[in-house]
């Protein structure tokens, strides 16, 4: 199976500019400068099916071919490597070991788009791959390939690195910016599109780490090769972050709609002490979970949407039988009362709600009607808010319970009480206040 | 212009109007927190929520633009229930003390329950603690747990004051408003957050707790604090007098007016009412060397007359901007017309005052245009003092305001220790009254009917909205009553006659009635239709 990405990824190390250079590196870039035009770019782009993938999974090309161009402003390229998805750590193995890749996938989206200033938001938590990004883009200037006229051409490219300080809404793309733009990062209400109004008020390109990584080896192989990689219309391949109760968890690089079964049995080894599966989160937490009879499913953004769940972030969390799905879906809905940004009305009191109410449950005070209320609040928390980050939550808060109504039901009437859970809830229950009460300007 | 149809209704709107702004054309209303038409559009507390045809998900109406063929409604029952439902989460958190809020009566949060609310809580478990009775500045308390994180305080404070003292803190249902560190919520509009504040979080330090809002009745007026003449509303009680210390007037509120003050008005105007009740002349007085005498009014004026008839054209006169365009005209007929007198003067405040570009103007008197429209003209009150200080004049009469505003108490000490006679009518007691051997008791202008017109020329009319204390009387009657005493034929019953007399003499106010006035306190011919007042806004801010 092809190594795209993945093939870099040796423990303990990064490819800096001498070795990514003899491996070919930056050849895709100047071979774009020098042969392509930018919309030639986007129609590779377009061919070769690549998609978003830092969890939307919006065609590549077709977002970049609605960016205006010719407004009289520039036009900025964001680099979202916020990573926050529960269950999502591809990014990280990315700039960690190969950042000249992403760097490389900069210049030519960059150049597609017309684009002289890129910012690359990279989460607070990550400041080594920040640290490495930072050096990678110091050797890239140096080589030329960023800077002033990169490539002996006329053109600029500056790339900037901007850290975040650790809020799951700034890996909303709208929050990002305006966490970029140094304000607190409420989503921004839709239209007008980042793509047309974006960073600054101009016209803005927001891509994963991820999808700009495998435009070099779009450009090697050719848009038709890569294409081929996948599945229908989910181009080549990508970073399965596989968690949970397997033998080998890992990042895993695989084609588009490879069947879930073998992610985790071919791939991942199999579930630990080789349990029985109970159930997986196939796309990052905010996608819904599938039961052991449901991974018969091709792992691309058509047909687990098909499924009613979401390809997402591409984190693959495995749970066996020994999980209480109640459990998981208290400890899951703790993490969006924490997160929610508070903006809108349905996710800010709903995510809070549901978090009482799953605390109380996992307490030993569940009532049977919480499971019905639970099912209710979900279904006024999606859908109503500005960002998708109730849509999000609503997705385990639906199906955990539709999938598990039993297990809810037993759980309750047993009001079992599991005292690890609980003391857990003491040290990081988000029913105490948060730590700083720092000043945001909205 | 977009033709679309909401709730089966077709209506036709100008391009970039709001869904919420077209439906309430279409007489529908759609019920909303976070929107107001004079703020950028933040969209988040979900309330207006509505169904657009051909969009999966229900769409918000403060934030959609009406577009041609559009169908909306907003009444289907997926509509009313997640409207019901989001009314739910803003409540989650809340406390519900609305028996102890100052705001119950006037709320939304209350409002809507009842018109969209009217489910049973589910609620099982604690709520959010959050900080009580917190002063944000001066004028305004917050409650955090009555917030319904709505971020319109803090759009007016970045938005119209231009302060940018308020922002959020912490995270998801913990969120609270507060004021930005080391800062304090006082700017000069800070009054309007409270106004604004659609639930109990903001209330008024002034007013809180004073009366229950549903006791309150009002009437229109115009704010006399300065030359840009806020449209306001009077909010007052005089059932109960054992509630904020017996004062008539309660508080002042903006009233919009699109050509004036839009939705907004200064603090100063905000709590410059006191004088209304507070330090009131109420009986006429005579004051003799080694004798004080009250007198009736009608005693008060033949004394007047008898003394201005022996002092010939030895007599002064010190006319206000801040009295009315009726006032001005009559005093200017009976002095400069009948008695043709040579010393009458317009007062003007010696120091410029505070001035932005808001709404706060430096002229603090609110009828310096109108009086200048009339011809009399500001700059010689000095000149009259002098000679008043000097001997020319036996006696000098002043209407309205404390020189002290304008002289200091030496020269006006000076002139009136010459002078054989002085009559002040005012409403309040300071020391002009102090020094003036006649008083007579004037209304305040909340006590009367009349006009000013703005430094824009905007001619504004104000209701009287109280009963003068004592035995004050507009100035309008004091001096009607003043010229028939002198012996001039003022066929005046009522203070729109004198305006309707002025409407034909003086060109500017030509055209103008009360009756068009009462439309809103509007001027009339400036008036160029703006239906929704609220796009104009929505450019500004895109």
């Amino acid at each position: 199976m092809e190594k795209i990405l993945s093939r870099f990824f040796v423990p303990g190390k990064t490819f800096w500019m001498d070795e990514y250079e003899k491996d070919g590196g930056y050849e895709q870039a100047r071979k774009v400068f020098e042969c392509f035009t930018r919309e030639a770019v986007i129609e590779e782009v377009k061919k070769s099916n690549l998609r978003g993938l830092g969890g939307a999974g919006f065609p590549c090309g077709m977002k970049w071919s609605f960016v205006p161009q010719n407004t009289g402003k520039p036009v900025y390229l964001v680099v979202n490597a916020d990573e926050g998805e529960p269950g999502t750590f591809k990014d990280k193995y990315i700039i960690r070991h190969v950042p000249h890749t992403l760097l490389e996938g900069i210049i030519i989206a960059a150049y597609a788009n017309n684009v002289h200033k890129a910012y690359v938001y990279i989460r607070g938590e990550y400041s080594g791959p920040a640290d490495i990004l930072e050096r990678a883009i110091e050797e890239a200037k140096k080589k030329n390939y960023l800077g002033k006229k990169i490539f002996g051409r006329d053109y600029d490219l500056e790339v900037v690195v901007h850290r975040g300080a650790g809020a799951y809404i700034c890996g909303e793309e709208t929050g990002l910016l305006e966490s970029l733009e140094g304000k607190r990062a409420y989503p921004r209400l839709k239209p007008p599109f980042p793509a047309v109004v974006g960073l600054f008020a101009c016209p803005t390109v927001i891509n994963n780490v991820e999808t700009l990584s495998y435009l070099p080896a779009i450009f090697k192989g050719g848009a038709e090769w890569y294409a081929k990689l996948g599945s229908e219309k989910n181009g080549g391949m990508r970073l399965l972050c596989v968690s949970g109760h397997v033998k080998k968890p890992g990042v895993y690089e695989l084609p588009l709609g490879i069947p879930l079964r073998e992610v985790i049995y071919t791939h991942a080894g199999g579930i630990r002490e080789d349990r029985k599966l109970k159930a997986v989160v196939p796309g990052g937490l905010s996608a819904a979970i599938l039961t052991a009879d449901e991974i018969d499913v091709g792992m691309d953004f058509d047909q687990l949407r098909a499924k009613g769940t979401m390809a997402g972030s591409g984190g693959v969390i495995v749970m066996d039988e020994t999980t209480s799905i109640v459990e998981a879906l208290m400890v899951t809905m703790r993490f969006y009362a924490h997160e929610s940004c508070g903006q809108c009305s349905p996710c800010r009191e709903g995510t809070g709600w549901v978090n009482k109410i799953l605390n109380r449950v996992v307490g030993g005070e569940g009532r049977q009607q919480d499971i019905d209320n639970l099912l209710d609040i979900c279904s006024f928390m999606g859908g109503t808010t500005i960002c998708a980050l109730a849509d999000g939550a609503a997705m385990p808060l639906r199906s955990y319970p539709q999938k598990f109504r039993s297990e809810f039901e037993t759980y309750i009437v047993q009001k079992k009480s599991n005292p690890l859970i609980l003391s857990e809830l003491h040290t990081h229950g988000v029913h105490s206040r948060g730590g700083q009460r720092e000043f945001h300007k909205v | 212009m977009p033709k679309l149809t909401i709730d089966g209704k077709e209506i036709e709107v100008p391009k970039g109007t709001r869904l919420i702004e077209a439906a309430k054309c279409a007489g529908i209303d759609v019920p909303y927190y976070c929107y107001h038409p004079g703020l950028s559009v933040a969209g988040n507390c979900r309330m207006c929520l509505v169904e657009v045809e051909k969009t999966p998900k229900l769409q918000i109406s403060c934030h959609i633009e009406a577009a041609d063929g559009m169908v909306v409604r907003t009444n289907t029952e997926k509509v009313l229930k997640t409207r019901q439902h989001v009314l739910e989460f803003l409540l989650l958190n809340h406390p519900v003390d609305c028996p102890v809020c100052d705001q119950a009566g006037e709320c939304w949060l209350q409002d809507y329950y009842m018109k969209h609310g009217l489910y049973d809580s589910r609620l099982n478990e604690d709520k959010n603690k959050k900080p009580k009775a917190v002063p944000l500045g001066p004028n305004v308390m917050l409650d955090a747990e009555r917030c319904i994180l709505c971020s319109r305080c803090i759009r007016f404070c970045d938005e119209v004051s231009k302060t940018s003292e308020l922002g959020f803190i912490n995270r998801g249902s913990h969120t609270e408003i507060a004021v930005a560190p080391g800062r304090q919520l006082d700017n000069k509009y800070s009054g309007n957050t409270v106004d604004i504040c659609p639930v109990g979080a903001l209330t008024d330090r002034d007013f809180r707790f004073k009366i229950r809002v549903w006791y309150l009745k009002e009437n229109n007026s115009v704010c006399s604090g300065c030359a840009r003449g806020c449209s306001i509303q009077v909010h007052y009680n005089l059932d109960r007098p054992h509630h904020g210390k017996g004062e008539r007037v309660k508080r002042l509120k903006p009233r919009y007016n699109a050509q004036v003050n839009k939705w907004w008005m200064c603090d100063e105007g905000r709590y410059g009412y006191k004088s209304h009740d507070a330090n009131r002349i109420l009986e006429a007085v005579y004051r003799a060397p080694g004798q004080l005498k009250e007198m009736n009014g009608e005693e008060a004026i033949a004394e007047l007359t008898a003394k201005m008839t022996s002092a010939g054209k030895k007599i002064g006169v010190l006319l206000s901007p801040q009295l009315s365009n009726e006032e001005l005209y009559l005093a200017k007929q009976i002095f400069t017309g009948h008695l043709r007198l040579e010393d009458v003067a317009l007062l003007s405040p010696n120091a410029e005052g505070f001035q932005d570009d808001i709404l706060i103007r430096a002229d603090k008197n609110p009828n310096t245009r109108g009086a200048s429209e009339l011809g009399l003209k500001t700059g010689q009150a000095g000149a009259v003092l002098e000679k008043a200080a000097s001997g020319g004049l036996e006696g000098l009469i002043v209407f309205g305001q404390d020189l002290t505003a304008c002289f200091d108490a030496g020269k006006q000490k000076k002139a009136f220790e010459k002078l054989a006679w002085s009559c002040f009518v005012g409403s309040n007691h300071h020391l002009t009254s102090e020094f003036a051997s006649h008083v007579i008791p004037a209304a305040t202008h909340f006590e009367k009917e009349g006009t000013f017109t703005n430094f824009e020329g905007i001619t504004q009319k104000f209701e009287k909205v109280l009963e003068p204390l004592g035995s004050a009387r507009a100035q309008w009657e004091i001096l009607l009553a003043l010229g028939k005493s002198l012996g001039m034929n003022l066929p005046y019953e009522r203070a729109e006659d004198i305006f309707h007399e002025l409407s034909l003499n003086v060109p500017f106010f030509k055209d103008l009635t009360y009756e068009k006035l009462n439309a809103g306190g509007e001027d009339i011919r400036a008036m160029a239709a703006p239906t929704i007042p609220s796009l104009e806004q929505y450019d500004n801010i895109l």
